[in-house]
């Protein structure tokens, strides 16, 4: 294993992570949608950088249905949603961009910081892929709870799944089944969210999931 | 062989419960029941006993259910025997009263299936050999006894029992699989054998020491975890209360034993010095609270916690002694430990027994409305009356020899090299000393105030004596108090195989003394024969009566009783269990219970009635579950906030919570 495939295979992971950071960054939700389909081709394409790496083929189906699914299915059914609820085209962040950006940094610290002392379980490939799925995993989840509207939480959501897809493709023998039924489960969530994105607008008006809570009544009343 | 027929009576338990619970339905199974559960009893009894004298092999099974992995051992070696024996005799006995006794109950469905299930789940503790089958039956007997403590659920008091039962009961079971817990180690061998063989470090086994303390002293009733005993023992029914007074607790201290003596082997010699300091509060406290009480049933209970305190001296003696490699005096508070277990059982159940034939004949707890009922219920007196003077640790009975051993150990403790020990085990000794004595003085006073002097209410003055079977049980029990008391050194012998298993050492063999004289060391130090005692009281006690009656009047004369010098005719002028309880009251109740008498006395020419009451504060109480609970409560009620939070708020203690472990994992390595 030769430099280049280090060197290849950091860059996509990477690519990623920093598509990760521009999903946070975004304030509009087309571009948030448009980056998600960005990073979803980044992981299909290290994907199947790590088939031709690791010699697995069955790796190249893992990186196929990420990208028809992740790169043009789901990018296209979200467009979709936005432009027939009409959604308002902002997305309304909780916190702003640069402490968001910040936390982020620390984020990917704490991932380094956890995933570097790991030497025996594998080879270095293994590691820093393992410390960028981490940073992206986390960086999800800051996404899901920093946005306020329910689209951006499903793109959080899918990001985290993303991150998880890249640490599972380093592992060495990953089987096929595994992949295919994540592909599967992500689907139903997909669907899953665009029903109960429909449902809120057509009683609320609105995507913004604080109005879910106001209608739940369980927000005190202060 | 005999581990098969007691698993097999086990079942049979288990199948006359559920016969109970389908049958009940149709017709009152009052006498199937008990008379099955007599049986069934018996026969494991007669099993357990066999393999004891016969000193039987260790035998082990492994069934196929449970744990998957694991599957379900059951053992029967020494100690189990012994327990076994405890633990059937009370309840053969028990199911012997309750065939007259269970006649008087409202709801029999209440209490019929859960009474055969209740022995089964006692005798399976003792025979499981891993902990996820220790655990499930330990869970099951609390279950099963608290469904016989809420039996009578129209009570506030009850319910408010059961509950507080159920919490310890609970919390105990927590200790317990925290401590196995801590033994399986990484492996999760759970299996009694492995954990008997691996290498504990000393920090692991002392913790595990506590908590086994915890979990195995709260369903004994170590003081400060006894406060569900008094309340729980008195609601069941009497012959239930016999069981759970007697018998339970014991398997409490099966599981002490088990656990510290065999599971985790040789542990520091201080651990001996925690157990004996608990026992010794524990019987001073069980016996003051005892002093406290006129209510009869309850009394027993706090009795209960006494007892159970003795026991626990003698085992951390054991502790002490075995860690020194001292082992005769090891040998020697073992024998007396386990000596005392089984005559606690025996008298214990007599004397709820007699409390329930006073409660059938009178419906009465409350001593201060009891009295002269030995003119009415002769038969329940004098076995109620032999009960009283065993747990009193009167010669020649049974409560004397097992108390006396353990002082023989005491006696013993120069030996030991720490001069923590030293100096603390005489003062344990001289608290033991003094429940004793105050056991003593609180027997008189129950016996005294129910059974002597003038009924104080209309319903101790109709009191009738009770059916034949409850009679049965008592002098059965009352017959074995005698017994155990006369000819000790059979007991001793047969206890040699379980102490020779757990401490390495044996007392002589008891059955080579001549004139049945039990020796605990050697003949030059200190020996007891309960047959010369016995033989000179009664040879002396029928000399004196006849010489009395040879050399005195005859003339029968009439006279007041205790008029004071004011001939009043009402039965309120007498002695009350409150005024008897007064002195020991006022001596150690000011510290202990910041007693309180409240007098209220009218002016000279006024016409209300006085007042006089006792206001007592229970300390474990006061300052132990009183602010614990308050503290729960506090923060549950600030926590009862998160039930009401935003997803995004759930999401984000989500990311909190991993973000706080990924920190911790970072910075611990």
């Amino acid at each position: 294993m030769g430099t280049l495939a280090f060197d290849l295979a950091h860059l996509l992971a990477g690519g990623m992570l920093v598509l990760s950071f521009l999903l946070l960054y975004q304030d509009r939700i087309t571009a948030v949608i448009n980056v998600f389909a960005w990073q979803a081709i980044a992981l299909s394409l290290s994907v199947a950088w790590q088939s031709i790496v690791q010699e697995a083929p069955h790796l190249v189906a893992t990186a196929v249905i990420a990208l028809v699914v992740k790169g043009f299915l789901i990018p296209f059914a979200l467009h979709r949603i936005v432009r027939r609820l009409d959604i308002h085209r902002e997305v309304e962040q909780v916190i702003g961009g640069g402490p968001t950006m910040l936390t982020g940094l620390a984020l990917v610290a704490l991932a380094i910081l956890l995933v570097q002392p790991v030497r025996e379980a594998g080879g270095t490939l293994t590691r820093e892929d393992l410390a960028f799925a981490l940073a992206i995993i986390l960086l999800g989840l800051l996404m899901m709870i920093t946005r306020r509207n329910a689209v951006t939480q499903i793109i959080g959501f899918m990001s985290i799944e993303n991150g998880l897809i890249l640490a599972a493709s380093g592992a060495k023998g990953m089987p096929l089944v595994v992949e295919v039924s994540v592909a599967f489960s992500v689907l139903i969530a997909l669907i899953v969210f665009g029903v109960f994105v429909f449902r809120i607008r057509e009683r609320f008006d609105t995507v913004d999931v604080s109005a879910l809570d106001r209608f739940r009544g369980e927000r005190r009343e202060r | 062989m005999p581990l098969v027929v007691a698993l097999l009576c086990i079942a049979a338990f288990f199948a006359v419960a559920v016969l109970a619970a389908a049958l009940g339905q149709r017709r009152d199974p009052t006498t199937t029941v008990y008379a099955a559960s007599l049986a069934i009893s018996t026969v494991l009894l007669l099993t357990a006993l066999a393999h004891l004298i016969a000193g039987g092999p260790t035998l082990s099974v492994r069934m196929p259910f449970g744990l998957p992995v694991l599957g379900a051992h059951f053992r029967l070696d020494a100690l189990s025997a012994f327990f076994l024996i405890v633990i059937d005799l009370g309840g053969a006995v028990a199911s012997l009263y309750a065939l007259g006794y269970g006649r008087h109950e409202d709801a029999p469905m209440r209490v019929l299936p859960y009474y055969p299930a209740f022995l089964a789940a006692m005798n399976l503790v003792v025979l499981a050999d891993d902990a996820f089958a220790f655990l499930l039956s330990w869970e099951f007997m609390s279950l099963s006894s608290w469904a016989i403590v809420i039996s009578h659920h129209r009570e506030p008091a009850n319910v408010r029992a059961a509950y507080i039962y159920l919490l310890m009961a609970c919390f105990g079971t927590l200790s317990l699989l925290l401590a196995f817990g801590l033994l399986a180690g990484a492996n999760g061998s759970f299996a009694f054998a492995s954990i008997r063989g691996a290498e504990h470090t000393a920090w692991a086994s002392g913790l595990a020491i506590i908590l086994v303390l915890i979990g195995a002293g709260s369903k004994a009733g170590l003081v400060p975890l006894h406060v569900w005993l008094p309340l729980a023992h008195p609601a069941a029914p009497s012959h239930a209360s016999a069981l759970l007074s007697g018998v339970m607790t014991k398997v409490g201290v099966y599981a002490f034993i088990r656990i510290v003596f065999d599971l985790i082997g040789s542990p520091s010699p201080w651990f001996g010095l925690v157990v004996l300091a608990i026992g010794g509060i524990t019987a001073f406290l069980g016996v003051l609270y005892a002093l406290m009480q006129h209510d009869l049933k309850r009394l027993l209970a706090y009795h209960t916690v006494e007892n159970i305190g003795i026991i626990f001296i003698g085992l951390g003696l054991a502790l002490a002694f075995r860690a020194n490699g001292i082992y005769f005096a090891a040998a020697l508070a073992f024998t007396g430990a386990l000596f005392h277990v089984f005559n606690h059982s025996v008298f214990k159940s007599l004397l709820f027994f007699g409390a329930g034939a006073v409660l059938t004949a009178t419906h009465e707890r409350d001593m201060e409305r009891l009295g002269g009922l030995i003119h009415r219920m002769p038969k329940t007196a004098i076995a109620f009356l032999i009960g009283c003077m065993a747990i009193s640790a009167l010669p020649p009975l049974n409560g004397f020899v097992s108390e006396w051993l353990t002082f023989q150990a005491i006696l013993a403790s120069p030996q030991l090299p720490q001069w923590g020990l030293k100096l603390t085990i005489p003062a344990v000794g001289a608290l033991l000393a003094l429940s004793a004595a105050l056991a003593a003085a609180c027997f008189v006073k129950a016996f005294g105030t129910t059974f002597l002097g003038r009924p104080r209410t209309p319903a101790a003055a109709n009191a009738v004596e009770v059916d034949r079977f409850s009679l049965a049980a008592m002098f059965i029990l009352a017959g074995l108090c005698v017994f155990a008391g006369i000819l000790p050194g059979i007991v001793i012998d047969g206890l040699a195989p379980a102490v020779a298993q757990l401490v390495g050492g044996v007392m002589p063999k008891q059955s080579a003394m001549a004139w049945l004289t039990i020796v605990p060391v050697e003949q030059s130090r200190s020996s007891y024969n309960g047959l010369i005692i016995f033989v000179f009281m009664v040879s002396s006690g029928t000399l004196t009566a006849l010489a009395i009656h040879r050399f005195a009047t005859r003339a029968t004369r009439r006279s007041d009783i205790w008029d004071c010098g004011f001939p009043l005719d009402a039965p309120q002028t007498q002695y009350t269990p409150s005024s008897f309880a007064q002195p020991i009251r006022r001596v150690f109740g000011t510290v202990v219970f910041r007693v309180h008498e409240v007098l209220d006395m009218p002016q000279p020419g006024d016409t209300r009635a006085g007042h006089f009451g006792v206001r007592v504060i229970d300390p474990v109480w006061r300052f132990g579950y009183g602010p614990l609970a308050r503290g729960i409560g506090w923060l549950a009620k600030h926590f009862d906030r998160l039930q009401f939070l935003t997803i995004r708020s759930y999401l984000t203690l989500v990311f909190c919570a991993l973000i706080l472990l990924l920190v911790v994992v970072a910075a611990w390595r």
